[in-house]
């Protein structure tokens, strides 16, 4: 509750717990229910961007060269590692701490 | 259709056109008066006429509604929610199993604050498979955050589901509302109705007012996750949503009782000043109830009637005033709460009469389970015994099933 006590009341809040910004999805960051991290080899990565389509969270971001993993809301779910044609990604076990 | 002038009295002098509906009939006709943009529902004996004949007017070119043809009962709730947050307004009808399986979505509609309106041919819920009339299929959706309202005859039936519109989009409450018709007593039985010409009903309930939520020149989310930090404000909010109901529907009804001599309200008393036993009910059964406490009356015996027209939000209050002065309240529960200390309304009779001053004695008495009849000679009895316990102050039994073999 403490953490809570300043956000705004139920007298303030819109009715029916409509979000009235749109793309608000973005400042709710998922990233840590990962258990298991992507980590791309960017020698390996052709740049296909085979990652990019199956990504169910668009997390994938495209640079020049390689691609990279937006930390932030990857979920560790490892479809690109599977579908990776060259083995560029590997899924490495989470930490706590 | 006979259109006859009123000899009854009164100012009213304009003609009257009266139908001969059944409650289910009475509904749908209501529904089409009411300028309904979207209908989405699934067939269910026995609110099948419902559903059935608006497809007529539909089909007939006779209302400008879109009507949706679902597999299920729960699609039919979640196109009536969607549809709702447009700001259409939006009708749907069901039963029993059917409501039953809307469950869930009946939440997200009061939820998201869905000024929906829904019939309800109240039946008994399987097993044992049954059709006819009980109101276990709307007490077990009890909580779901709906307003609830209950008809004695097929003109309320008409009535409350032109005014439900008026009270469930209000910008003070927005929320969904279930019209309960008891399955066959009241949904297959004709009766005179008494309506509106069109042009009347359109001038009664202009077009729907409530908000869009889902206009893509505003883009918002709708439905999103909502954790601890909020969802409590939200659920604050809808039992705020709940307080406003009973000032907004007594302005409606008062507004409909000026344009039609039916004034409605919260709740009807029958005989209650002085009365040492009043039966408390809900639906159709009132009917039978008045007109044997008439006749009791008559001979001299102190009886009365409190019917609820709403029973969510319960008018505590109101029902307390009606109900303490008399020495014995008994409540007529058309659902079993299994394991319960006593059937759901009799549940809400014992909370508000705890902080009353006087306190009746309350006994519950089941009865009607699976459309078994209630009597007159079983209402005389029932009235004649708690009489003699207002006189010993005994009850014999505090929950009694009316009319079961043993």
């Amino acid at each position: 509750m403490s953490k809570d006590r300043g956000k705004p009341g139920w007298k303030s809040i819109p009715i029916g717990g409509t979000v009235l910004e749109a793309g608000s999805s973005t400042k709710y960051k998922t990233g840590d229910w990962r258990a298991f991290r992507p980590v791309v080899d960017e020698k390996k990565c052709t740049n296909c961007l085979i990652c990019w389509i199956y990504c169910p969270d668009a997390a994938i971001k495209r640079k020049e060269k390689h691609v990279e993993i937006d930390y932030d809301f990857c979920k560790g779910c490892g479809i690109c590692s599977a579908e990776c044609p060259v083995k560029a990604i590997t899924m490495v076990e989470e930490t706590r701490g | 259709m006979s259109r006859e002038s009123d000899h009854n009295g009164g100012g009213d002098k304009r003609m009257k056109t009266r139908m001969g509906f059944t409650g289910d009939e009475a509904l749908a006709y209501a529904a089409k008066q009411s300028n309904v943009d979207v209908v989405a529902a699934y067939p269910i004996t026995p609110q099948t006429i419902m559903v059935e004949l608006f497809s007529e007017y539909v089909a007939n070119g006779e209302v400008h509604t879109n009507f949706v043809c679902v597999e299920s009962e729960h699609s039919a709730m979640s196109a009536c929610v969607g549809a709702s947050l447009t700001g259409a307004r939006v009708l749907t009808a069901t039963s029993s199993q059917g409501l039953a399986l809307m469950h869930e979505i009946m939440y997200i509609a009061s939820g998201l604050r869905c000024p929906i309106i829904m019939g309800v041919a109240n039946r008994a819920l399987s097993a044992p498979i049954n059709i006819h009339g009980d109101q276990s299929d709307m007490m077990g959706s009890r909580d779901c955050g709906w307003i609830q309202i209950y008809c004695e005859n097929a003109q309320e039936s008409y009535d409350w589901t032109l005014q439900s519109f008026k009270i469930a989009e209000n910008p003070s409450v927005l929320l969904p509302v279930t019209v309960n018709l008891d399955g066959f007593i009241l949904t297959h039985a004709m009766e005179g109705v008494e309506v509106f010409t069109d042009e009347e009903a359109k001038t009664y309930l202009p077009t729907s007012k409530v908000e869009c939520r889902l206009d893509p020149s505003k883009p918002a989310t709708v439905g999103a996750l909502c954790l601890p930090d909020y969802y409590f404000e939200f659920k604050k909010q809808q039992d705020e949503a709940m307080k406003h109901v009973s000032p907004v529907l007594l302005k409606v009804t008062e507004e409909y009782g000026r344009l039609t001599g039916r004034k409605y309200g919260m709740l009807e008393e029958f005989e209650t000043k002085n009365a040492d036993v009043i039966i408390v009910c809900l639906g159709s059964t009132a009917g039978t109830v008045r007109s044997v406490a008439k006749e009791l009356r008559s001979k001299g015996k102190k009886v009365g009637l409190l019917k609820l027209w709403l029973y969510r939000p319960f008018p505590s209050k109101e029902v307390a005033a009606a109900i303490s002065e008399a020495k014995v309240v008994v409540v007529l529960d058309r659902a079993l709460s299994p394991g319960a200390p006593y059937g759901a309304l009799c549940q809400d009779i014992v909370s508000v009469m705890y902080e009353s001053k006087t306190k009746p004695i309350v006994t519950d008495m089941v009865y009607g389970l699976g459309g078994r009849d209630i009597t007159p000679p079983e209402i005389t009895s029932i009235y004649e015994e708690a009489l003699i316990a207002a006189k010993t102050g005994v009850v014999k039994e505090q929950v009694r099933f009316v009319g079961v073999r043993e």
